[in-house]
């Protein structure tokens, strides 16, 4: 098949694995040893790979998919079969919904004992199948460099995502000659890369001819690296942008075009700016309900210009008048070439006036505000302190799941792509501070700090050891108000204040609780404890933990409810 | 309305699950699925018969597209094609019956692929319709069993010249 580095050396399935893994320049690998497995960890020891051991699966999937979103490179995850592998499902999962690249590989049982009910077989082929990319059962060891290869360019091409190889224990003992192919070609598996020129052009023309346009990005701007050619394009016709959460970092938070967020959570200006426009240029989004509440009264008046990497997300669920299919950084590339060539955008900016005088009206009316407090800890104050303290640096911020991660994404001003690493689409609570964790391995100079509710973090504190044992200096910030926070403040809004199992009545002492895993703790009870604590934080080398004890009952605001039209927010 | 979606798809195990777990995931709806090697061993034809609005279709053309293992998805509905499913039924045929149910065989150019004292098995292919009426009219004699094979579906070979339109 290959031609030149050809290499006749019979070698172990373990072998053909490690020196495939090599081959894809792959450096660091999280992971769990197990019987199907042993093989491989055999050769793994030694090898010039690292390898994290995580205390539970889940982790180490969740930190090969925040080594992935921090770096942009395929994260690695390799665990055993049956309970090893069921563990890692949460993790693909999430990867899946926010199209991460990664590659989870798990032990299987021996193919003589596939099917047989084997001690710790679990059939992770069928369970990971609707949450995966892809996945392959390695039958023969013949296949098992090219099934590799395969499974790498299937997780970073296209519209990213995980995909799953499961290697029976047999297959990791026979030999055979190892051949990496150089190049694979799958008759199924072509992704669109460039976008339609006739498209393009159309859509250029289409939004000089607005008067009332919003360009609305997601995560596929970060994921395929356009945020430079996004900025050249608003800037060049002075576009308001808004964000979902996951495109948050994909156009500077601090830029003057930018409105924030926008959908259940988003700005009152971003929400009003949508659907009142004209034309709405979405640019790697997929038009999530979290995003655009009541379909039928979302952006009524607008066009849709939809540029997307997946077709199936196009007209999915809000028809889209000119499709774009192809990486959205070549299509904004010839987009701005367009529009440079074009005599329109010259007067286009001046067209706009009206447009911003506008929103300029609703960003003064009603900004992002909450009430301060000199006795208690509100948790945007903590989030707006912990930006002052590392703006500029280029620091990676990591959440979980609930109200600290919507505070997060509404105070903390993203410059730049890959510094905001959040379960956007599946939500998934305990994503926070492993994924934090995989980011900083990737990044070991860069501050990464993992801002995270004190329901989320419970759900895999156990990665402590993790980071104590691999010298991994993630620093958490607990917000800390002693309940299920997001949960809560649906049931005081909707549920007649009715807090049904949302007290978290006994915590441990997470100052303890680090101390006892060897990190460090450190706690803040008032407002001017915030700072200093931080900076404590900040500065101590290693994993450390940090109790803000915040106001227990704080709200995330605005809030749209769920099914209602996204300009009707509950404001305070 | 319902659609005749015609599928390649790489013969390989698990690619049934996934076109079968794409339907059942989202919600969507087989009501015949027949599947078997091409000429090229390696490659594997689906004819999959759905329903859905146009919006459901098209989600559905394109996330079987999606699949890594799918190579090419064709829509046959709006094109010209022929349809073909074949069904064995199993009707009761005992005194004077016996010759009634032969005519209706010999009419619908069936077959008797086995007989025994008391029953027929007819063998019939055809389009859904002549497949139904059939159906209808053994029932009253009494069909024991019946299987269905689902339909296969081909595009007719007049489709690009398009010259005068014939068949």
């Amino acid at each position: 098949m290959s031609g030149k580095d050809r290499n006749k050396k019979r070698m172990s399935g373990a072998r053909i694995f490690i020196e495939s893994l090599l081959k894809e320049g792959v450096e660091v690998i999280f992971g769990f040893p197990g019987g199907a497995v042993l093989n491989i960890y055999d050769e793994l020891m030694g090898s010039p790979l690292r390898h994290v051991l995580v205390r539970h699966e889940q982790g180490a999937v969740h930190m090969a998919d925040g080594y992935a979103r921090a770096s942009g490179r395929i994260g690695v995850s390799l665990v055993t079969s049956g309970p090893g592998a069921t563990n890692t499902v949460t993790g693909i999962a999430t990867a899946y919904m926010d199209s991460i690249p990664i590659v989870v590989f798990s032990g299987q049982v021996p193919t003589f004992l596939v099917g047989n009910d084997a001690f710790q077989e679990a059939d992770i082929v069928g369970i990971t199948r609707p949450c995966t990319k892809h996945n392959f059962l390695v039958k023969d060891v013949r296949d098992l460099a090219r099934t590799i290869k395969q499974a790498f360019y299937i997780a970073s091409t296209g519209r990213c995502g995980p995909v799953l190889v499961d290697i029976p224990k047999d297959i990791t003992q026979a030999e055979t000659e190892f051949v990496y192919p150089d190049k694979i070609d799958m008759k199924g598996y072509k992704p669109v890369m460039k976008g339609h020129p006739g498209q393009i052009k159309k859509a250029v023309e289409r939004l000089l001819q607005a008067s009332r346009p919003i360009v609305y990005i997601g995560g596929g701007v970060i994921a395929q690296n356009a945020s430079e050619e996004l900025v050249t394009l608003a800037e060049a016709l002075e576009l308001p942008v808004a964000s979902t959460l996951m495109g948050l970092g994909g156009f500077p938070g601090d830029h003057p075009q930018f409105l924030g967020m926008l959908g259940m959570h988003g700005t009152y200006t971003a929400n009003m700016t949508i659907n009142s426009s004209d034309l709405v240029l979405a640019i790697g989004a997929r038009f999530d309900d979290r995003v655009t509440g009541k379909v039928d009264e979302f952006a009524p008046q607008a066009s849709i210009i939809h540029i997307d990497i997946d077709p199936t997300s196009i007209s999915k669920s809000i028809p889209a008048e000119i499709p774009i299919v192809g990486e959205a950084k070549e299509i904004l590339k010839d987009m701005n070439h367009m529009v440079r060539e074009n005599s329109e955008s010259k007067t286009f900016r001046k067209k706009l006036k009206d447009w911003w005088a506008t929103i300029r009206e609703w960003q003064k009316a009603k900004p992002l505000s909450y009430t301060p407090s000199s006795t208690s800890i509100k948790p945007q104050f903590l989030v707006e302190k912990i930006y002052e303290l590392t703006k500029g640096k280029n620091s990676i911020i990591v959440t979980g799941v609930g109200q600290h991660q919507m505070w997060v994404a509404q105070y903390y001003k993203f410059h730049s792509p890959r510094t905001f690493l959040t379960s956007g689409g599946l939500g998934t609570m305990g994503y926070g501070f492993p994924s934090g964790i995989g980011a900083k391995v990737a990044f070991p100079q860069r501050d990464v700090i993992v801002v995270d509710g004190d329901g989320s973090i419970q759900m895999n504190i156990q990665e402590l050891a993790t980071a104590v044992q691999d010298k991994v200096g993630v620093k958490v910030a607990i917000v800390n108000n002693g309940f299920l926070g997001m949960v809560r403040q649906w049931q005081q809004l909707f549920y007649k204040r009715r807090y049904s199992y949302t007290k978290l009545s006994a915590q441990p002492d997470f100052v303890k609780l680090a101390e006892a895993y060897g990190a460090h703790g450190f706690r803040a009870e008032k407002p001017e404890d915030v700072v200093p604590v931080l900076k404590k934080g900040l500065s101590v080398e290693g994993p450390v933990l940090m109790d803000f004890v915040v106001e227990p009952e704080e709200n995330v605001y605005p809030i749209v409810p769920a099914g209602a039209p996204i300009n009707k927010m509950i404001l305070v | 309305m319902r659609h005749t979606i015609s599928v390649l798809v790489e013969n390989r195990f698990g690619v049934l699950s996934r076109v079968a777990g794409l339907f059942s995931g989202r919600g969507y709806n087989i009501e015949s699925l027949t599947v078997a090697e091409t000429l090229d061993s390696t490659v594997s034809k689906m004819t999959i018969v759905t329903s859905g609005n146009d919006q459901v279709i098209e989600q559905i053309t394109k996330q079987l597209n999606k699949l890594v293992d799918v190579i090419k998805v064709s829509d046959l509905t709006s094109s010209d094609h022929v349809e073909r499913e074949m069904a064995l039924v199993k009707v009761s045929a005992e005194g004077e019956e016996r010759a009634e149910v032969l005519r209706i065989v010999e009419i619908f150019r069936g077959k008797i692929v086995d007989v025994s004292p008391d029953t027929y098995i007819i063998e019939i292919a055809g389009d859904e319709k002549k497949v139904n009426a059939v159906l209808d009219l053994l029932k009253p004699l009494g069909v024991k069993d019946i299987v269905r094979t689902g339909k296969v579906a081909m595009v007719r070979s007049t489709q690009k010249g398009k010259k005068g339109g014939e068949e």
